[in-house]
């Protein structure tokens, strides 16, 4: 087993993590912007995140009847808190702010956390269109979530260690990606998921009036949304670690790397939202479970073969 | 000190919502409360320094309170989900139950003269656990795991309603299959 390469920083630092991260899902806020100006034929789009923050912090908070206030709180701080949980075992190059040697797991555990989240958000509100969103979530969190496991599982066996320093150490010769572009794919496939991104938006889609987004209105509202691109963010920001060889890269220091190649990722998922259609919870169940199941099955196969015959 | 104190508070944690549970009067409320008591359990093995099994436990009991609320919501009849209900049911006989275990393993807690530790923790706590726990068994499991996979499979061929004929045709060439619902890939 390669030796963790990482160094713990103080805790202090974490206010930087926590900056960063904001920074990047700015990025994205405005990059997802400028792409739906443009696509709708106009220029602009740079301050959209600003005026669209703005006006939702001075909405009036909308009320519903019976509304379970104290859940559906939960659900959207939860959402905006998660992220930054995450975030705190990604290394910065040579930084990190936590290495426990179960950090993959630790990810596992927030992603998992979602499910809890956005299904909160859509039953606090008491309103129909909204749970039914919270259903369509975790219908698409059942065919997500266990090819997102295995593709977390390949780095695992790989590096031989649940680590994620470990992980980065061991790419040492070749990126992960190189190797386990199958579990890349399905990697980046339950980001989009846990973060009720692109394909995976029918929870909060137009044809049930926004669904989990139905009732939410104001500081809530704005809060929830963040922490979808906080969590896009996040698992961009993930990947670099897991597959793409951390801060490994020539000229630049290692942190600058983890940034650029988190932007690069978290840029394709943003990109990619209009260019791929809403895939049906119904749908896209037996994609995950008779197409990306398998597949990354085949790949963990294929990798434990390499690990076995190379160690 | 501190990893003690915090041990108490999630100790504290993890009854109080467990109580809640049978407290409050939604169903979400009470799925909740008792993944928000799992959760704390969990916290406590991760005191406990076994770092895996503690994220493990909140992994699995959040996603499967998750499924839960779902199935409760949807399937409970007179949906007790969506108007004020009570989780518990024969109060006397459960409280009398209840108390009474309570005091069996207080008691026993208290009464049994407790092992004196045996050589030194071993350096990998959480293998050892592994292995304490499946090291002989280990072949017992490894057939059990397909045997229990055979037995679901079994169940729900036995009980679903349309069979593969109705999906395929009688001579099984139907394709794309004959299905309610449309699949994700075409078949």
């Amino acid at each position: 087993m390669p030796e963790s390469g990482v160094v713990i920083v103080a805790v202090g630092w974490a206010v930087l993590a926590g900056i960063l991260l904001c920074a990047l899902a700015y990025v994205a806020v405005t990059l997802d912007a400028v792409l739906s100006a443009r696509q709708l034929g106009v220029r602009g789009g740079w301050t959209a995140p600003l005026s669209r923050a703005a006006r939702l912090l001075r909405q009036r908070r909308r009320t519903t009847v019976a509304a379970d206030t104290l859940l559906w709180r939960v659900g959207g701080a939860g959402m905006f808190i998660g992220a930054f949980l995450t975030v705190a075992v990604i290394p910065m190059g040579r930084w990190v702010l936590a290495d426990p040697d179960v950090g993959i797991v630790w990810f596992n555990v927030v992603d998992v956390m979602v499910w809890a989240l956005v299904w909160l958000t859509g039953w606090g509100a008491n309103s129909a269109h909204s749970l039914v969103g919270g259903y369509r979530f975790l219908a698409h969190g059942l065919a997500y979530e266990l090819p997102l496991m295995f593709a977390l599982v390949a780095p695992a066996i790989a590096a031989g260690s649940l680590g994620v320093g470990d992980v980065v150490a061991a790419q040492d010769g070749a990126w992960f990606v190189v190797w386990m572009p199958v579990a890349f794919l399905v990697y980046l496939v339950g980001v989009t998921g846990f973060s009720v991104w692109g394909p995976f938006a029918p929870a909060l889609a137009a044809d049930i009036a926004g669904g989990v987004l139905a009732e939410l209105s104001a500081v809530d509202r704005l809060v929830f949304q963040a922490g979808r691109y906080l969590f896009l963010t996040a698992g961009a920001a993930f990947s670099v670690p897991l597959f793409l060889g951390g801060g490994a890269g020539p000229v630049l220091p290692g942190w600058a790397w983890v940034l650029v190649k988190t932007v690069v990722v978290l840029a394709v998922l943003v990109w990619l939202r209009r260019k791929v259609p809403l895939l049906r919870p119904d749908r896209f169940m037996e994609i995950g479970w008779m197409v990306l199941l398998p597949a990354v099955v085949a790949q963990d196969l294929l990798v434990s073969l390499i690990v076995v015959r190379g160690g | 000190m501190l990893i003690g104190v915090a041990f108490w508070v999630v100790a504290v944690m993890a009854v109080a919502s467990g109580v809640a549970v049978f407290v409050v009067n939604s169903m979400a409320r009470a799925t909740y409360a008792l993944a928000l008591s799992f959760i704390a359990v969990g916290v406590q093995i991760l005191l406990l320094e076994q770092g895996y099994l503690g994220l493990i436990t909140i992994l699995m009991m959040v996603m499967e309170m998750a499924v839960m609320a779902v199935y409760m919501v949807m399937f409970m009849g007179m949906n007790p989900a969506l108007m004020p209900m009570d989780m518990t049911h024969g109060k006397k006989t459960a409280i009398g139950a209840s108390v009474g275990a309570f005091v069996l393993l207080a008691s026993g807690a208290l009464f049994i003269p407790w092992p004196q530790r045996r050589g030194a923790a071993s350096e990998d706590l959480t293998r050892a656990l592994g292995l304490e726990i499946m090291g002989e068994k280990m072949l017992v499991m490894a057939v059990l795991g397909p045997v229990m996979v055979a037995t679901i499979v079994a169940g729900v061929v036995l009980a679903t309603h349309r069979t593969r004929y109705e999906r395929f045709g009688d001579d099984l060439r139907r394709h794309p299959a004959n299905d309610p619902r449309q699949g994700g890939v075409g078949r």
